[in-house]
């Protein structure tokens, strides 16, 4: 990516810690982290780094113990609980590694949820729904539920939910730690043809190099810090 | 609004057998309680129709103790009162064992007392002139398909003819009908010419059940009342006074204090359902926790989904509400058609508001703990499985 190209996330000096009992765990340590429009950056790091707390931070899931998360000019670290939640829904799309589908819904009453939130009449969300089951080529699935689905299809539904609403960010966690090496590599093309035909920024954890390879660039995390970043 | 119903339905649908186990309990419970609200309404205030312009006068004991009709005049005099009727009950079997709600009373007196009855000039007077003569509630007749001009065959467990035998025969001559619906749903009784009762009993003329008093003005009721009662006051024959509406409720209150009966019941049903309905709530909402959780990742705040979950055990009530007090209301109505004497139950608005509103009290206490709860999941911790 070009220096040229404006940061989408600045992370400064970023600390999180969690109380277990009486001891306090610092998960993440004054990191910080810019990440450009357009990227596609995987987390990886061992068990414990502090990637997926990032990652949470990063889609507004939770709050910092201290430091700053601007994500495009917006400090969302300041944010209050239910402008957060709005914030989430207009401009993060989240990707699970076991997909997280509501079973009692259809492929596309899933990849509609988000879309619940917004003014859009019933017909504009399903076309919508449809269109994104379309992107990760499941139209034809969109009457099956969940469980008539198999892995790969779940998480292309999942990455559908993720990109009806259009959002600017993708954040992925262990997108493919449930998936076959091949259904893998289908799922991770995909989400690379996200990141360069439709120009989604996208944050991946995962412990897999393979699925790494995918990403434009690679940042390791240990003991909640920043130790190397590789294009 | 489609797509947050499709969501709610599909979330209370989510364990098939469950939710209708459920829906059937909570339909058992509204069609019970409707059931016995309808008949609570009924035995409490059922005789709503009743107007307030007659008093009934009965013995201070009891109504079973009968009065002697040479008290009638001295009733009649009492200032107030424009006229005076009497009814003493018969008792009357129809078949094997067939009750028929039967009173011996003066024709001219009942016409004039109870102008609610509806009937021709004609039949009137064929029930003054005839001896044996009968008139009977156009529902009854209808029921049993009796016409004017027809024999009736009826046994009195109470008064046996002069020659021991307890079967009388009488001559219906007359149908009456009421002057309104609510009138029209009494007319399941019949009566008798007193004349003939009083000289062909085993146990000698002269006594009245009750004397039914018309007043001049309703308004008055009360100083009418204790005036008979104080005219009485120290003979064999103390009187207790009361308005028919009181008379009335007395009367159902011999089988007990129905309304407390209803009351316990439904409170041991609604009890029930509440920790059964309560726990069904709770565990389904345990169960989705990381589905709630999803919905608070995609944008969902957490009034809104304190809100789905609420709405979903509304909604689970509402249904088993609605088809519970439909079933008794369909219940009633034909209870009402094959036994005469539920013939003015109805399940009314009343007993819906009632229903509805006892809905909204067991949806609000068994889905707002769980709602709360959903609202207030930490989406990381519940992804994380903590």
């Amino acid at each position: 990516m070009s220096d040229l190209i404006p940061n989408l996330i600045e992370v400064r000096q970023l600390s999180k810690s969690y109380v277990r009992g009486k001891q306090s765990i610092k998960v993440l340590d004054a990191l910080s982290l810019d990440i450009p429009k357009g990227d596609f950056v995987a987390l990886m790091g061992p068990s414990g780094s502090g990637k997926t707390t990032l990652l949470n931070l990063i889609g507004g899931l939770d709050q910092p113990s201290a430091g700053e998360i601007r994500i495009d000019g917006k400090r969302i670290d300041r944010m209050k609980a239910s402008e957060l939640a709005r914030w989430r829904a207009a401009n993060v799309g989240f990707v699970f590694q076991f997909y997280n589908l509501l079973p009692v819904l259809t492929a596309e009453r899933n990849v509609e949820l988000p879309l619940l939130l917004t003014k859009m009449g019933g017909a504009e969300r399903l076309k919508r729904a449809n269109i994104a089951l379309e992107i990760v080529g499941l139209k034809d699935r969109a009457r099956h539920k969940p469980k008539e689905l198999s892995g790969g299809q779940e998480q292309r539904v999942a990455i559908a939910r993720a990109l009806v609403s259009d959002p600017m960010l993708l954040v992925c966690d262990e997108p493919t730690g449930d998936l076959d090496r091949k259904t893998a590599d289908e799922i991770l093309t995909l989400l690379q043809r996200l990141n360069r035909e439709y120009n989604k920024t996208i944050v991946m954890v995962t412990h897999d190099p393979k699925a790494a390879d995918y990403a434009r660039r690679i940042v390791h995390l240990d003991k909640g810090q920043l130790i190397d970043q590789a294009a | 609004m489609m797509g947050f119903f499709s969501l709610i339905w599909a979330s209370l649908w989510r364990k098939k057998t469950r939710a209708w186990l459920t829906l059937l309990s909570l339909i058992c419970a509204f069609l019970l309680f409707g059931l016995l609200q309808a008949l609570s309404v009924f035995f409490t205030a059922g005789a709503d129709f009743v107007g307030a312009s007659r008093l009934i006068v009965q013995s201070r004991v009891s109504f079973t103790d009968s009065l002697p009709i040479r008290m009638l005049p001295e009733i009649a005099g009492v200032p107030g009162v424009r006229d005076v009727s009497h009814d003493q009950w018969f008792g009357g079997v129809y078949g094997e064992n067939t009750q028929i709600f039967t009173f011996a009373t003066d024709p001219a007196r009942l016409r004039r007392v109870y102008t609610e009855w509806v009937m021709s000039d004609a039949e009137w007077q064929a029930f003054e002139s005839t001896r044996t003569g009968a008139i009977v509630g156009r529902k009854l007749a209808d029921q049993y398909g009796w016409k004017v001009g027809q024999k009736l065959p009826l046994k009195s467990n109470i008064f046996p003819l002069k020659s021991g035998r307890m079967a009388w025969e009488f001559d219906i001559v007359g149908i009456y009908d009421g002057k309104d619906a609510s009138w029209q749903a009494q007319t399941q009784g019949m009566y008798i010419n007193f004349d003939y009762f009083s000289e062909a009993n085993q146990f000698g003329a002269g006594s009245a059940g009750v004397f039914a008093v018309l007043l001049d003005d309703p308004n008055k009721s009360n100083e009418v009342a204790r005036a008979i009662d104080a005219r009485f006051l120290n003979s064999p024959d103390e009187t207790k006074t009361q308005s028919e509406k009181d008379f009335n409720k007395g009367f159902f209150s011999q089988i007990g204090d129905i309304g407390l009966i209803v009351s316990l019941i439904l409170v041991a049903v609604f009890f029930t359902i509440l920790i059964l309905t309560g726990n069904t709530m709770a565990q389904a909402v345990r169960e989705r926790i990381p589905e709630l959780a999803v919905l608070k990742t995609l944008g969902f705040n957490n009034t809104q989904v304190t809100l789905l979950v609420l709405a979903e055990a509304t909604l689970l009530c509402a249904l088993g509400a609605l088809i519970g007090l439909g079933l008794a209301s369909l219940a009633i109505s034909g209870l009402a058609q094959e036994v005469p004497f539920f013939a003015a139950v109805r399940a009314d608005a009343t007993v819906w508001l009632q229903g509805l509103l006892a809905m909204l009290a067991l949806a609000l206490a068994v889905g707002l703990p769980p709602a709360l709860r959903a609202g207030r999941i930490r989406i990381v911790d519940a992804l994380a499985g903590r």
